[in-house]
């Protein structure tokens, strides 16, 4: 490693880092560049807001706002003294949270007209499905935890009872 | 120096502490036991193979469109030294495009958690102090810019093209493709400066290590763990099954109901030998009854010695071929093989006088009278294939209205809209 060492110029100094990185990263913006004016000719200021949005909006936005909902449901989870089992909330949840972020345009149906009309098929089934599949996550987590109970309990049973 | 000075100072210093970790720029700020070195890495390999994957597949499916035979067929014909790899797309095997363009968009769907596990792993980062440390991690920051927002872009565009949502800013084909470029460039660099890294801390994971001790990524002050990291990694290898378990299925007549909600996935849209699934209606496409009935429709076909029409019932009295072939789409829904029965392009290139055996290239017109792709070019070699046809029947029946009545363009492994419904007029020739 080595940096720029001019001290007598008085600015702070930020040392270059590892040459061999320099220059790959230079090959990687020259590409980049090559296929970005590409990428700008027609509506530069949109795609620029969509990339650079997206980059900002799940880091800055959905990351945290997830994140927070998972702090939330923990904390309710701890409230109850049960955060151990919040897992059987939070997995179900987040997979069909998931399937709807990814297949929202059908199953919100904002793409229904277009998907009937180019494809002779309904859009109608996008939303009675993915709720089906919601209930039977949740259906399934539930039998989870039953069973989990239902172990626990048989095996507090047969133990003896603990001194405290 | 006093005693009671000096716990006074601790008193503030703490104090300030507890205000720093409320912010992000803190590495005590983020608490999740599960984030470290592993957790990192593992995902980083899986995105490493899945998005050369997916790059390389993008890259065939453009060549696929064989974009150098005509304007016509090329979305992004600026395209430069992007396209330097560029071939002539074989028809053999008759299902490598259902193949690759399958493989390419089942597995950008199913990469998704495992992106925004990825993402969330290092988010950390992002936050921490100091912001530039050199000038080449500056540099690596802006390329991770590309990286992060770069990949997003290309999942979002491709999954909302797939659902037929057209929000992007643009045509699908110029954006997905150039920001694959873009986005490839930065993962390129990522990925050299970053994989032996990952590659050191699974060896490390392998010999029983405890890598992530002292990593950059383990919270120093963490949460009462909820999850092994085992767990975590089965989450989001559960997320990936489940996307995948619920669109795979599109590719296969077979098993299309077991797809819930992908497009193109559940019940066909119809019965019997047209029963198949449909790219483009021909209510969507514009197509009127009137323009396609006996009366009224003729096939136009220029070549060599001239130009002939023809009718319906002088196609049908040419001599007839079969050929078990898919519909495989850009879109990754494919049908199994249908069987379609009609004229080979090669004999009606005869008929036009392309007959010395060196088979010319073709343009294809629709009777659409819009739509990107309502002309096409189809190469000397899709020509030449006995199985490429202007087809007639599909399934031992009349082709539908909305599978291209009352001829359509059939040719092995090409995009579906390469295989031209309602056909007006071929152009054999050089391209």
């Amino acid at each position: 490693m080595r940096s720029i060492s001019d001290s007598r110029i008085g600015l702070p100094r930020i040392p270059l880092g590892s040459r061999f990185q320099l220059l790959l990263l230079a090959c990687s913006f020259a590409l980049a560049a090559y296929a970005g004016v590409r990428l700008l000719a027609d509506d530069w200021f949109g795609v620029v807001l969509w990339i650079v949005g997206a980059a900002l909006l799940h880091d800055l936005v959905l990351l945290p706002l997830y994140a927070a909902a998972d702090r939330a449901l923990l904390a309710a989870a701890g409230a109850a003294g049960r955060r151990e089992r919040a897992g059987y909330m939070r997995v179900p949840a987040a997979l069909s949270l998931l399937l709807l972020v990814v297949w929202f345009p059908l199953i919100s149906g904002m793409t229904a007209d277009r998907y009937r009309s180019a494809t002779g098929m309904s859009a109608d089934g996008f939303l009675p499905r993915w709720l089906l599949i919601t209930a039977v996550l949740f259906g399934g987590s539930a039998l989870l935890l039953a069973v989990s109970v239902l172990r626990q309990r048989r095996a507090a049973k047969r133990r003896p009872p603990a001194v405290h | 120096m006093g005693r009671a000075a000096d716990s006074g100072r601790v008193r503030a210093y703490r104090r300030s502490m507890r205000d720093i970790s409320r912010l992000p720029t803190s590495p005590r700020f983020w608490r999740s036991p599960v984030r470290g070195r592993r957790f990192t890495s593992v995902l980083g390999l899986v995105l490493l193979v899945g998005v050369t994957v997916l790059f390389v597949t993008g890259l065939l499916s453009y060549a696929a469109y064989n974009p150098g035979l005509a304007p016509v067929n090329d979305k992004t014909p600026d395209k430069g030294l992007l396209g330097f790899y560029l071939f002539s797309w074989p028809t053999d095997p008759h299902w490598l495009y259902r193949l690759t363009q399958g493989v390419h968009v089942t597995l950008g769907i199913t990469l998704i958690p495992v992106l925004l596990a990825k993402l969330w792993s290092v988010v950390p980062r992002l936050f921490a102090l100091p912001p530039v440390r050199s000038v080449v991690h500056g540099l690596e920051r802006v390329s991770l810019l590309l990286l992060v927002g770069g990949g997003l872009f290309e999942f979002v565009t491709g999954v909302l093209n797939v659902q037929l949502d057209y929000l992007f800013p643009g045509s699908f084909y110029p954006l997905h493709f150039y920001g694959a470029w873009v986005f490839f460039a930065a993962f390129l660099v990522h990925a050299a400066l970053k994989t032996p890294i990952a590659l050191r801390n699974l060896r490390a994971m392998k010999d029983g290590e405890e890598a992530d001790g002292q990593g950059e990524l383990t919270a120093p002050d963490p949460a009462p763990p909820t999850f092994s990291r085992r767990g975590a990694l089965w989450f989001v290898g559960g997320g990936s099954a489940l996307l995948f378990a619920t669109t795979a299925g599109r590719s296969f007549d077979g098993l299309r109901h077991t797809a819930l909600l992908a497009p193109h996935g559940g019940a066909e849209p119809g019965s019997g030998p047209n029963g198949f699934q449909i790219n483009k209606t021909a209510a969507h496409a514009g197509i009127r009854a009137a323009d396609t009935d006996a009366e009224a429709w003729r096939l136009t076909v220029t070549g060599r010695t001239g130009t002939v029409r023809l009718r319906r019932g002088d196609l049908e009295q040419l001599a007839l071929h079969s050929a078990e072939l898919p519909i495989a789409c850009v879109e990754g829904w494919s049908t199994s093989d249908q069987r379609w029965r009609g004229v080979r392009l090669r004999d009606l290139a005869q008929l036009v006088g392309h007959d010395d055996g060196d088979p010319p290239d073709l343009h294809v017109e629709s009777l659409q009278r819009q739509g990107a792709f309502r002309h096409a070019a189809l190469s000397s070699r899709q020509v030449a294939d006995p199985r490429s046809l202007l087809a007639l029947y599909v399934n031992g029946a009349r082709l539908s209205p909305d599978h291209g009545y009352p001829a359509r363009i059939i040719v092995p492994a090409a995009p579906g809209v390469l295989n031209t419904k309602w056909v007006a007029r071929l152009t054999f020739g050089r391209l």
